[in-house]
């Protein structure tokens, strides 16, 4: 076994802390984006006024005082538009590539150091995985206009970054032979995969209730008009689960496979085994009430809620208090 | 009749099913389970003494075995199939039919689009041709009519959702043999000692409910040697176990050849289809006690338990019930690498055996073995039973190092630390179902991606003759989700004008 780089692992744990600060900043532009929203669309109503009253007044018609009408900000394909300007959420997202570049640097070095894969223990795991969630993100970035989930995945991200760090401070060190497996490559990189998609899809269904909420109850200010209307959301949510779905289903499949190299029982119900299971069921159930009359829209942006939520505990309190084969990991 | 199976068999009541599935499934997680270990649900029933009683009554400690588990999971395997079923008998029919008629009226259709072509362009019947062929090429199932084509793309998407289901239904019953056929069985071996595959050997046994004695195979293992690697590189992780390594010699069948072979963690052997797992490990002290009487009472290995795997202090139970005139008993620790205190108190500070040293308590009188109940050999029950060594009264607390003896006080006899070997916990797993299910439900992940990835499309091309120019209608349809339509229609118009001279549209509408 190739002994640990100590050196280049004090040089991730810096680089970690490093990241999360940069994070953080991001985090605030995000916000301000978030926290503007009114103002800049305001700034823009003005200037579109002032335009069509110049044309108004150039032309030979009759003058009138209708106003402007409401103008659709954002595409419900989340395409790119120019409609408005947005600088505080660029400034969020080119914040966010580079504190991504400190974080990744931060995540191989400790990978390098320790000669294996970085998710080991749940340091490992939570780091990378926020790493993975922020990779996502920017990825999707670059063909669709996610910037209004912004703040939420920046949130998330520095949470997973300061819960790890504060939390389960781990050295850098080989793992036990229980994870010498090239299934811990696959089997937790692609749950990893699975969870930051699914984290998307969830702040993506809290909004869609919120904006379902506006929709109903008259003219929407504020940063909801930034936000892409219900039914997009609740179909781009749909799209991106189904992937995750997938994911989530070799997750499991992988997980079981595993489970017969290593106990001999590909099935075991053991506590983490369980929530997995019950994770897959809520997402199945997810993705046929798309097809089921009367369960779409809110009922189904709530089965998505569940779901994360059912992850999140699985990954806290299922880790941390229940009993587990899975427990020797910390996941 | 008719009506519970419409309602049992529609979407919601599956849905419904599925989701109370996921909430039946939570409790397995919260309470103790029988088939993880029935002494901790016990403790756990006898430390509630109200609730426990009733918890058990609904059945919450055999959750995945309890008729209300298997209730709903059967109704939504009922109700999956009742809705399946159906709708692979109508696919079925509808791969053998055309593509549907062409609408009147193409202009409806979610995606529509019109192109007119030059004079000198083909004429409407050779354009629907060319439409054939460009439809063909794009995956779609077409046929030629008069005046349209129609087509229709996907088929197998319903082909994918059915085998999904279909693989979930496969796993559940390839689950259910194995829960006839397998059986799993653990096994402690000391290095140097054998096994053999039946009944008796086994430390404890979990047949399946079809099992019967001759299924086992007859095969023996016996551990030559168990190694461990430590991690002597790492400050922070200093000591901790990097590699163990069981060598086995393997006995196939009766007067078969022997062969060496090794088992892993994660990398387990195979024998006769009984897969062995390494699933614990240890320390066994080589102990020999001899009677009052002179008499060797007890000698060899005893396992002792790990309590603290950084250090690998172990725990040592010996229960001496031959020993004459009175039964002997001996609990202690077993430190691979003892170190002793200013406090006097003997700890181990390594994993590994550097300085093994036994520390151990005595008693003599009654191991209360006699009555018949079964007693948990990692417990002394000390009720009938005196002390005579002990930390706290004046004989004191028993210390061997390897070769050492001790005389118990009052000529009870003596006890030697010989030498110790490590043993392996050992996990035995025959389960022939698990291809099956290892094989359906890759089918299932398989049908999903189809099921999910594959678009359903219709598609109809008009061709028409006005004013000497060849007039293209075409429109698409989704069934199913729409995602992409708009993409696919632009896709076909482009190839619509790769193929034909079509006049550029002189109007700003893009349609």
């Amino acid at each position: 076994m190739t002994p640990i780089n100590e050196t280049l692992a004090q040089y991730s744990e810096l680089f970690m802390l490093i990241a999360a600060l940069i994070y953080l900043v991001s985090f605030f532009f995000f916000s301000w984006d978030m926290a503007s929203a009114s103002r800049s669309i305001r700034k823009l109503e003005n200037e579109l006024e002032t335009v069509k009253t110049k044309e108004l007044v150039g032309a030979s018609g009759p003058s009138t005082t209708e106003p402007v009408e409401r103008k659709q900000l954002v595409s419900d394909d989340m395409e790119y538009t120019d409609s408005i300007k947005r600088p505080a959420a660029n400034i969020g997202v080119a914040i966010m590539i580079v504190a991504a570049l400190a974080h990744a640097f931060a995540v191989v070095a400790r990978a390098v150091a320790a000669s294996r894969a970085p998710w080991g223990n749940l340091y490992e795991f939570m780091t990378s995985g926020a790493l993975v969630i922020t990779v996502v993100y920017l990825l999707f970035l670059l063909r669709k206009d996610l910037r209004f989930v912004g703040t939420f995945v920046t949130g998330v991200v520095l949470l997973m970054m300061m819960g790890a760090t504060i939390g389960f401070p781990t050295p850098v060190g080989n793992v036990q032979p229980a994870l010498q497996s090239w299934w811990l490559i696959t089997h937790v990189s692609v749950a990893v995969v699975a969870m930051g998609i699914f984290a998307l899809t969830f702040s993506m269904s809290v909004l869609q209730l919120f904006k379902q909420r506006a929709e109903k109850q008259g003219p929407i200010n504020g940063f909801m008009r930034l936000v892409p209307s219900s039914s997009a959301l609740e179909n781009w949510s749909y799209r991106l689960n189904a992937v995750a779905f997938v994911m989530w289903t070799f997750t499991l499949i992988a997980g079981a496979i595993w489970a017969e190299q290593a106990w001999g029982r590909y099935w075991n119900w053991d506590a983490k085994e369980v929530w997995t299971f019950v994770i897959w069921v809520i997402y199945a159930g997810y993705l046929h009430a798309r097809a089921t009359r009367g369960w779409t829209g809110t009922r189904s942006a709530w089965l998505n809620i569940t779901g994360f939520l059912a992850i999140v505990f699985n990954y806290t309190i299922v880790n941390l208090y229940f009993p587990s084969l899975h427990s020797y990991a910390g996941f | 009749m008719r009506f519970f199976w419409t309602q049992l068999t529609s979407m919601r009541t599956a849905l419904m099913l599925l989701l109370l599935l996921a909430v039946a499934a939570v409790p397995g997680s919260l309470f103790p389970q029988r088939r993880a270990g029935a002494d901790v649900v016990e403790t756990w029933i006898d430390d509630n003494p109200t609730i426990g009683p009733i918890l058990d009554f609904l059945g919450m400690f055999d959750v995945y075995s309890s008729v209300w588990f298997s209730a709903i999971y059967l109704l939504l395997f009922v109700s999956l199939v009742g809705c399946l079923w159906p709708r692979g008998k109508q696919h079925l029919k509808t791969l053998r039919q055309p593509p549907a008629r062409t609408p009147r009226n193409l202009k409806r259709l979610p995606e529509y689009g019109q192109l007119i072509l030059e004079s000198h362009g083909p004429s409407p019947q050779e354009a629907l041709v060319d439409a054939e062929k460009l439809l063909k090429k794009s995956g779609y199932r077409t046929e030629l009519r008069d005046g349209s084509v129609g087509a229709e793309r996907g088929y197998v998407r319903e082909i994918g959702n059915i085998l999904f289901h279909f693989g979930l239904l496969g796993v559940i019953v390839f689950m259910g043999i194995g829960g006839l056929y397998k059986y799993e069985g653990q096994k402690i071996i000391v290095e140097g000692q054998g096994f053999t595959n039946n009944l008796v050997s086994y430390d404890s046994f979990t047949p399946g409910t079809a099992f019967s004695e001759e299924r086992l195979a007859p095969f023996g293992l016996q551990l030559e040697d168990f190694d461990v690697v430590f991690d002597r590189d790492s400050e922070t992780h200093f000591g901790q176990a990097l590699d163990y390594t069981a060598t086995m010699q393997v006995t196939p069948g009766p007067g078969e050849a022997t062969y060496q072979d090794t088992i892993k963690v994660n990398d387990p052997l195979t024998v006769d289809g009984v897969r062995v797992f390494l699933v614990g490990n240890g320390y066994a002290p080589n102990i020999t006690v001899t009677d009052g009487e002179g008499d060797v009472a007890y000698s060899g290995p005893v396992i002792a338990q790990i309590q603290d795997p950084n250090t690998n202090s172990s725990l040592v139970v010996l229960k001496v019930p031959d020993a004459q005139p009175e039964q002997l008993g001996f609990v202690g620790l077993f430190l691979p690498t003892s170190y002793t205190g200013d406090d006097g108190v003997a700890v181990s500070i390594d994993p590994d055996a550097y300085n093994p040293e036994l520390i151990l308590n005595s008693y003599h009188g009654d191991l209360g073995l006699d009555d018949g109940t079964p007693q948990n050999v990692y417990v002394l029950d000390t009720d009938g039973m005196t002390e005579m060594n002990s930390r706290n009264n004046e004989n004191g607390g028993i210390t061997l190092g390897v070769g050492d003896s001790y005389e118990l006080p009052d000529g009870m006899g003596t006890i030697s630390f010989d030498g110790w070997d490590r043993y392996v916990g050992l996990d035995l797993h025959y389960d022939p179902s698990k291809w099956g299910v290892g094989f359906f439900s890759t089918l299932a992940l398989v049908a999903l991606v189809i099921s999910l990835y594959v678009r359903r499309r219709r598609a109809w091309v008009k061709a028409t003759e006005q004013d000497g120019h060849t007039v293209i209608e075409y429109g698409l349809l989704a069934r199913g989700e729409t995602f992409g339509l708009r993409e696919e229609n632009i896709k076909l118009r482009q190839s619509f004008d790769h193929t034909w001279p079509v006049i550029p549209p002189d109007t700003s509408e893009d349609k």
